[in-house]
């Protein structure tokens, strides 16, 4: 098959990860393709953190030495960078979180409990990712409203006609929705469905964890109300993630958890609650984390998220033309062109999981399982599926070894 | 570092101007900064013409607060609220005087937030302070 042109040098990409330069299994290179469940990180991000940590550190917010100020400097000046990334208009938009999860968690106990009642109906779709179903079911048990989940096409994207009428009844008071499927890929019509949620006066809410990290994202433009997503699949630490909120809606919203730093003043009568984006953020912060996320915007800006996506394009075309030369071989969701760096498939005669176990043997790290969306896998009718999921750093040749190894795979499983 | 507690600055601490609640005030705001608990209250008396006629103020926190609340009132006397309400945080930084970390800046703009907020919300003040 014709190689084709990629938009940059991925060889200097890769010089810039130390763990792909490591030997796996004693001898084999590392094909990493699990890049969906979390990304590797450049010298930029490591090197960062640890001379923060050995130069800079101390709690931010409250010392008055000099220590204190840098550290206290540094963090915000991260959030600034995230706000700039996303185009939010402020950054008191850009609230720190632990990561996605515990972004959409905020929301449903913040804005959730106080705004969500008997009656109302909170719209999800069937290929949420377990994040963005299980907050609402534990908060519609609270609070007794309805969750309902829009339906997917054949060809793996939103059935938007009954996205449509589920809205029209006007119960609906918040739409949640992935932006970019960790399974099929599909990269959702989110401008639309915000257009169309507004229209009925819900709110909507992206999980945009396997979108920022792959193409340019511009909050403002999408007038999404709330959007999450997380640090470590873009380059960036574990730990640290980004709730964005619109700052009308945040200011109306409850604080999330009680504690140090999201005060203005405590009294043992009552207290009073910190300005945006500290309401929301109790307790001391992961300062270094956060640092680390701003040094991986600087990374992935320096290529150029449109680069970025381009190259991830190709990455998925080539990949679905080498997988559907895989005899028994099936790969889920929408073509290439509606469709992230993601590919999730099956084979006849071989479980996942075993598919996966024998692929690492030669190097190549794919996950395996329900990718945390269990009800998805029920709608497309297998228990598990293998997913290969490509990054920046990934090459057309790692592409080509895992077509070639799936057929080694084949003749080991297969009888 | 002794630029910090300059003599001006340390003369305003110690001995506020303008301290004191005024009686029957026209405009009467508290704020908090909650990184050192500073706390300053900012009472006003305006006349028919909207002149600031009388400043007065009573607080607790550290020093840079509380001189720029007596800089700031003497600033305000005689001031008209139309002219208050436009004023930006640069002023303040200005008479304070010295380079602020990120950190004590919010003692040095207290006093002004406390004067922006009280006469025109929390959102006119976060515009003021997001000004880079």
């Amino acid at each position: 098959m014709n190689k084709p042109t990629l938009p940059y040098d991925v060889e200097a990409i890769r010089a810039d990860f130390p763990i792909l330069q490591q030997a796996h299994h004693d001898d084999v290179p590392l094909v990493f393709l699990d890049n969906a469940a979390s990304s590797q990180k450049p010298n930029l991000v490591i090197d960062g953190m640890t001379n923060y940590y050995r130069t800079s550190h101390a709690n931010v917010h409250r010392g008055i030495y000099q220590l204190s100020e840098q550290a206290t400097q540094l963090y915000e000046d991260a959030r600034k960078k995230v706000r700039d990334f996303i185009h939010a208009s402020s950054h008191r938009e850009i609230i720190y979180t632990r990561g996605t999860t515990e972004g959409i968690n905020l929301v449903a106990m913040t804005w959730g409990r106080k705004n969500l009642g008997v009656g109302d109906v909170v719209l999800s779709t069937a290929m949420a990712h377990h994040s963005n179903i299980v907050p609402w079911q534990i908060l519609a048990e609270e609070k007794g409203f309805m969750l309902k989940f829009v339906p997917i096409l054949d060809n793996g994207t939103l059935d938007m006609e009954a996205y449509r009428q589920l809205l029209e009844d006007n119960s609906v008071k918040l739409v949640t929705v992935v932006h970019s499927s960790n399974v099929l890929g599909t990269i959702n019509p989110i401008k639309e469905m915000a257009h169309l949620a507004h229209e009925q006066g819900a709110l909507i809410l992206i999980d945009g964890a396997q979108s920022v990290p792959h193409m340019p994202v511009n909050v403002q433009d999408l007038d999404c109300d709330f959007f999450a997503f997380s640090g470590h699949k873009m380059l960036g630490p574990t730990g640290i993630g980004i709730l964005y909120g619109k700052r009308d809606i945040l200011d109306d919203m409850p604080p999330y958890m009680g504690g140090g730093d999201m005060i203005a003043r405590v009294t043992l009568e009552g207290s009073t609650w910190n300005d945006l984006p500290y309401k929301f953020e109790a307790g001391t912060p992961s300062i270094a984390p956060a640092i680390g996320l701003g040094l991986a915007v600087d990374y992935l800006s320096s290529i150029g998220m449109d680069k970025i996506h381009q190259h991830e394009q190709i990455m998925t075309e080539y990949a679905l033309d080498r997988l559907a030369e895989v005899a028994g071989l099936t790969v889920y969701g929408p073509p290439s062109t509606q469709k992230g760096a993601v590919a999730a498939f099956t084979i006849n005669g071989a479980h996942a999981h075993d598919v996966a176990q024998v692929l690492d043997s030669y190097g190549i790290a794919v996950r395996a399982g329900h990718h945390c969306a269990m009800p998805l896998h029920q709608l497309l009718n297998v228990n598990a599926t293998a997913r290969a999921s490509f990054y920046l750093y990934n090459t057309l040749e790692e592409i080509d070894m895992l077509a070639e190894t799936l057929e080694k795979v084949k003749d080991k499983l297969i009888f | 570092m002794e630029d910090m507690y300059r003599e001006m600055i340390l003369d305003h601490a110690k001995n506020g101007h303008n301290w004191g609640l005024l009686e029957n005030p026209d405009f009467d705001h508290a704020e908090d900064n909650p990184l050192c608990g500073d706390h300053l209250q900012l009472t006003l008396t305006i006349d028919a013409d909207g002149i600031i006629r009388k400043v007065g103020w009573d607080g607790d926190g550290c020093a840079i607060s509380q001189a720029s609340a007596s800089m700031l009132g003497d600033e305000l006397v005689g001031m008209s609220m139309d002219e208050a309400r436009k004023l930006d945080k640069q002023i303040v930084l200005d008479m304070i005087g010295i380079p602020l970390t990120i950190n004590r800046v919010k003692c040095a703009t207290l006093s002004l937030k406390t004067l922006i907020v009280g006469a025109l919300g929390q959102k006119q003040w976060e515009k003021i302070e997001d000004e880079e």
